[in-house]
């Protein structure tokens, strides 16, 4: 028997570029160079992880609903030892929201076939934290989401989530979605043969007919929200910056005091 | 009028703020009906009354704390059945999210996020969103079913609007998909007596200036004065000086306090997304160039073991 694991991965505009907003107010994906979400590195990280310490041979396919340039991200999460990549690709998905995702990748999750699915905690650009989740619901197997450590072992999940009112140990039983945080321990990186070896694996690219997905269901037109303002944030005023000559915290002092804080 | 449901979030009846900000932003759109899971809802009845709500359900199983996220869902789905309304508000806290999530699904309706603002809409509320590492807000709605909406602390002030508040019990049916994740243990965080970080008015936060978890005393102790919580950058955090929870930044915590102290942070675009809409903001870092001082209203260039120390015993002492 074998285990198999679907990492989902995005692809995302660099967080350290000017991100911006298309004319259409979604995420501008032109303007910042995309690459794979760091978060979801570490998904990748520990399901490589799980299918190095597992008894059974382990098949890892990582998966993106993105566009044409979203192969990236999958050639990454491919050089850093993931044996095969599924593409969902259509243009009608300009614009689909996390509710029209969760349905897209959830069809393609069971396509693939899966005994444990794997996720980020959050996109960088969306940050909304929920498709794990929104998985679990819609495909019906248990969610153990946000741990920052994990382990699978006879056909069970075990994790701890370190919550904002506790920490949990959690556990289920196969098929389940995970999803990790940062915490759970540092990607690692590509090697030169881990990048050359990926050249040669499948990428297998789908579309909404091959997900018996209406494009109506999905896209700007089926999204179940919609943003109809975006405006950028207003730049500070320049505020008073003092170099300490000694006197620094005093005038600190001061400044609080003014402003009521003391 | 309309009624609205809000997700109580509460420790053994004890309401926390965000839940009173959501009581309060419920009622710009209808009449709050609490769903308050768990021990303690006649306590915790009084004090969502007080801010709002017309009725409280109420639902105390095992099932709650047992198993994650799910029963919980299948509570919330039970009080949206009982009361169509005409939104459901959500904290926005992790599993507060998941919760919401799960439920849009089951519900058929749309999700929105993290609103840090809410309002009535022609078309139905209309909540406003600080994306981009809080380059931009944008105003959203849902457009299919009933929206559900998650909220972040600190988007209101909490107001006071005494309604009946009677506590209603409410019957929750789980099925066997809601078993499905066993919580084997739970260990929950001590207090530490500050102030909760999302909640607090004053924030001083340790990055890697810092420089050792030995040195975060120094921080603590400026916090104290200002009666402020502590926060730490992600470099603070993953070199084990300071605990994850206080973490504030894109994988942390979103602060959004009156003043903002950063000590020793150098302003990476990360930890802006955590604290950038704060509505004061300080820093100290001995590096002029540090892009922490594009934010601030005030900043100090110089050595936090000087600077810090030394405002603290200012404080302290203008305190008298
Ligand atoms: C996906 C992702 C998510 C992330 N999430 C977060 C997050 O949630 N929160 C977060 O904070 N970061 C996050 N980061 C990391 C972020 O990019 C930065 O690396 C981090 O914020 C740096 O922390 P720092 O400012 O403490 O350290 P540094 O950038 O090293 O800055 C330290 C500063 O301290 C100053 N300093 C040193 N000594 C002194 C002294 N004696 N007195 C005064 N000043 C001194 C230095 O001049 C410097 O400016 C994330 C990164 C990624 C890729
Ligand atoms: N378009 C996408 N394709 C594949 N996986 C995704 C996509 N969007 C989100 N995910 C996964 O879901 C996690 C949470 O995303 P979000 O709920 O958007 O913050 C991410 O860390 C990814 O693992």
């Amino acid at each position: 028997m074998s285990l198999r694991i679907v990492v989902c991965v995005k692809y995302v505009p660099d967080a350290t570029g000017d991100r911006q907003f298309a004319d259409d107010l979604t995420t501008d994906r032109e303007s910042v160079d995309g690459l794979l979400s760091e978060l979801d590195e570490y998904a990748v990280e520990q399901a490589l992880q799980i299918g190095e310490n597992s008894d059974d041979d382990a098949e890892i396919t990582v998966l993106t609903v993105g566009p044409e340039d979203a192969k990236d991200a999958l050639r990454k999460a491919l050089s850093m030892g993931a044996d095969k990549a599924v593409h969902v690709e259509d243009d009608d998905l300009h614009g689909t929201d996390a509710l029209g995702t969760s349905a897209v990748l959830a069809k393609a999750i069971e396509k693939t076939g899966y005994d444990l699915v794997m996720c980020g905690m959050a996109s960088t650009d969306g940050t909304m934290g929920v498709l794990p989740a929104l998985l679990s619901e819609r495909l019906g197997v248990p969610q153990v989401t946000l741990l920052s450590e994990v382990s699978v072992t006879d056909g069970k999940v075990n994790g701890r989530r370190d919550g904002d009112a506790a920490t949990e140990q959690l556990e289920a039983s196969l098929p389940a979605v995970v999803s990790v945080t940062d915490l759970s321990g540092e990607a690692r990186y590509p090697s030169f043969k881990g990048i050359m070896a990926a050249k040669k694996k499948p990428v297998e690219s789908l579309d909404l007919d091959d997900l018996d997905i209406d494009a109506d269901e999905v896209g700007l037109e089926g999204s179940w929200t919609k943003v109809d303002e975006a405006t950028p944030r207003p730049a500070r005023t320049a505020g008073t910056v003092v170099t300490d000559e000694g006197e620094g915290a005093k005038q600190l002092a001061e400044y609080l005091a003014g402003q009521k804080f003391i | 009028m309309a009624e609205v449901l809000v997700y109580v979030d509460h420790v053994d009846g004890a309401v926390r703020k965000p839940t009173l900000e959501l009581l309060t932003l419920a009622r710009r759109i209808g009449d709050p009906v609490a769903l308050h899971l768990g021990a303690g809802a006649e306590e915790a009845a009084k004090t969502l009354g007080e801010y709002g709500a017309v009725k409280v359900l109420a639902a105390d199983a095992p099932e709650f704390s047992d198993y994650l996220v799910v029963p919980k869902v299948d509570a919330l789905q039970a009080a949206y059945e009982a009361v169509s309304p005409a939104a459901v508000l959500v904290p926005s806290s992790s599993e507060g999210k998941e919760i919401a999530a799960r439920l849009a699904v089951r519900i058929g309706s749309g999700l929105i996020t993290d609103a840090v603002d809410l309002e009535a809409g022609d078309e139905g509320p209309v909540a406003s969103q600080s994306v981009f590492a809080a380059g931009f807000t944008t105003k959203s709605r849902v457009t299919k079913g009933t929206p559900v909406i998650t909220v972040k602390p600190n988007s209101a002030a909490p107001e006071a609007a005494p309604a009946a508040g009677g506590v209603e019990q409410l019957q929750v049916a789980f099925g066997e998909k809601s078993t499905g994740t066993k919580v084997v243990s739970r260990t929950p965080r001590e207090s530490t007596g500050r102030p909760e970080l999302t909640e607090a008015a004053i924030v001083v936060s340790g990055g890697r200036g810092v420089n050792g978890a030995e040195n975060f005393h120094v921080i603590e102790g400026l916090a104290d004065s200002l009666g402020a919580a502590v926060g730490a950058s992600r470099a603070a955090v993953d070199a084990g000086w300071y605990p994850h929870s206080n973490q504030v930044g894109q994988t942390g915590k979103t602060v959004s306090p009156q003043l903002y102290v950063a000590t020793g942070i150098s302003g990476a675009i990360q930890h802006r997304a955590g604290m950038q809409t704060s509505k004061t903001i300080v820093a100290i870092n001995k590096d002029a160039e540090a892009p922490i001082f594009d934010l601030v209203d005030y900043g100090v260039v110089g050595d936090l073991f000087d600077v810090v120390p030394a405002l603290t015993e200012e404080i302290n002492s203008r305190k008298g």
